[in-house]
């Protein structure tokens, strides 16, 4: 069962300089669901992450989120992105920050202490970003995105480098944002987040693998943790290819 | 357009200079330094330093501000935050104006300042009112900004931003009369200093410096300028991509 689709893309197909990123890919996110995006570093996965929030030009296919074109101007406010780098003024405090970006989104003004506390950075709120650690320049760019309550949040690499008990508190969030109704597509390369996603899909070369709750996965490929189902997927698609 | 984002842009970098007590300080007290440099220079020939204080007074904050954006401006790519803030609700339009604001009100402050520091210590003779200097260095300050920012697309590092300042700025200042009247120019070098917009601000200043009258040329002298600054921030909004390959 597979809630209504936030984002449907049919034919994708990207070029970044003469490398083909991603051939032809085409899959549903739905909404109210944590989705999680895996594959090893240089799969494609920013590219695709890219190319829904529309920052990416794309050769072929479409993107459609919401009903809407990617990047289309209504979009805007109603998509929270956190890109792969920090992205955030590093000689401005974590307050500063995020009342500028609030501002530019037209978020509710309470928003930024809400966001600075879900992301756990309120001793630091006044401390210019360039002072704060990789982590804590992470967290201020993933406050960013919260930001206004979109109804999809993008999220590239957001928990690389945090202290265990944030991971865990973070994704108990993404929890509960999903079981209210935003659709969340997530990034990682870490293996073992992929269980506490609702669906997965496995990147390698520009091509989906799976594309499936992480239960399913595990049941098809006869393994019994998502990194060995991943070899067992790239193995066997190997041995295709070959034959 | 969403003006609540462009005061929000301008805010924002007013608050960035203001954690940057160092760029703070080079803006604003170099060009009183400057001045008081050339008038030393000058000490015994005050005529010269009467001739030369005002173009200088109008070509600090053209050059300060063209270096200034265009590494601001640069690290908002590199950073990856313009591209965040492409995603966003808010337009080139209040993107490059916010930065105008801003870096305007900086210009304001600066031109000044020094002005001040040029006519009331230094004891350089002015015609025109010193509010007249501050409105041109003002027109300058943007005119520096908005080529910066045009600049800045064409640069993928600092090192090569900051390259831009003498392959954009010094062929204005060899032709806009600075050195050489432009009448007395070679006859294609005219011609070019006739395209070049640093050319009219510093026909304006000369007029400020001999005269109190706003008359029809040194207005027209502005209009030139004014239409370069739209020109430049026109090509800029157009090196603000919201897709990019």
């Amino acid at each position: 069962m597979m809630n209504s689709p936030a984002i449907t893309i049919t034919g994708l197909r990207v070029r970044r300089g003469d490398r083909l990123v991603i051939p032809d890919l085409s899959c549903r996110i739905p909404a109210g669901t944590i989705t999680g995006l895996l594959g090893p570093s240089g799969c494609g996965k920013s590219t695709l992450m890219r190319s829904i929030i529309g920052v990416q030009i794309i050769e072929a296919g479409t993107v459609d989120v919401l009903g809407l074109e990617a990047g289309s101007p209504p979009l805007r406010a109603r998509l929270g992105y956190q890109p792969q780098t920090p992205a955030v003024y590093e000689d401005l405090t974590v307050k500063e920050n995020l009342r500028y970006f609030a501002r530019v989104l037209g978020a509710p003004a309470g928003d930024v202490d809400r966001v600075i506390a879900t992301v756990d950075l309120a001793g630091h709120a006044d401390q210019v970003v360039i002072r704060l650690s990789g982590g804590e320049r992470a967290r201020t760019s993933l406050a960013v995105a919260l930001l206004g309550t979109p109804e999809v949040l993008i999220l590239d690499e957001p928990t690389v480098g945090l202290d265990p008990v944030l991971r865990r508190d973070l994704w108990g969030l993404f929890g509960r944002l999903a079981a209210g109704g935003t659709a969340l597509l997530i990034s990682s390369h870490v293996m073992d987040e992929a269980e506490r996603c609702q669906r997965l899909l496995l990147m390698r070369d520009g091509y989906l693998l799976a594309d499936e709750p992480p239960g399913e996965l595990l049941q098809r490929t006869g393994t019994a943790d998502i990194g060995s189902a991943f070899l067992h997927l790239i193995d066997r698609a190997q041995q295709e290819a070959t034959r | 357009m969403n003006s609540s984002a462009m005061f929000a842009t301008a805010g924002r970098v007013l608050n960035q200079l203001r954690h940057d007590h160092r760029t703070l300080a080079l803006l604003l007290l170099v060009p009183c330094l400057l001045l008081g440099l050339l008038r030393w220079v000058f000490a015994n020939q005050i005529h010269t330093f009467n001739a030369i204080g005002p173009l200088l007074l109008v070509l600090f904050p053209f050059t300060i501000m063209f270096i200034v954006t265009s590494v601001a401006t640069l690290r908002e790519r590199t950073q990856g935050t313009l591209e965040r803030l492409l995603t966003m609700p808010i337009g080139k339009f209040d993107f490059l104006a916010g930065y105008a604001l801003a870096f305007g009100l900086v210009a304001i402050v600066q031109a000044s300042l020094a002005s001040w520091v040029a006519i009331g210590l230094l004891d350089l003779q002015v015609r025109g009112s010193m509010w007249l200097v501050v409105v041109v260095a003002l027109a300058d300050a943007v005119l520096g900004m908005a080529l910066g920012l045009l600049a800045s697309a064409f640069a993928r590092t600092e090192f090569q931003a900051v390259q831009f300042l003498p392959a954009v700025v010094f062929p204005q200042l060899l032709l806009c009369g600075l050195i050489i009247r432009r009448e007395d120019l070679d006859r294609v070098l005219e011609w070019v200093s006739n395209v070049l917009p640093l050319s009219y601000a510093v026909d304006a200043i000369r007029h400020v410096t001999s005269s109190n009258e706003v008359t029809g040329a040194f207005l027209g002298d502005l209009a030139i300028v004014a239409a370069c600054i739209v020109l430049a921030l026109v090509l800029g909004a157009a090196t603000l991509r919201r897709r990019t390959p």
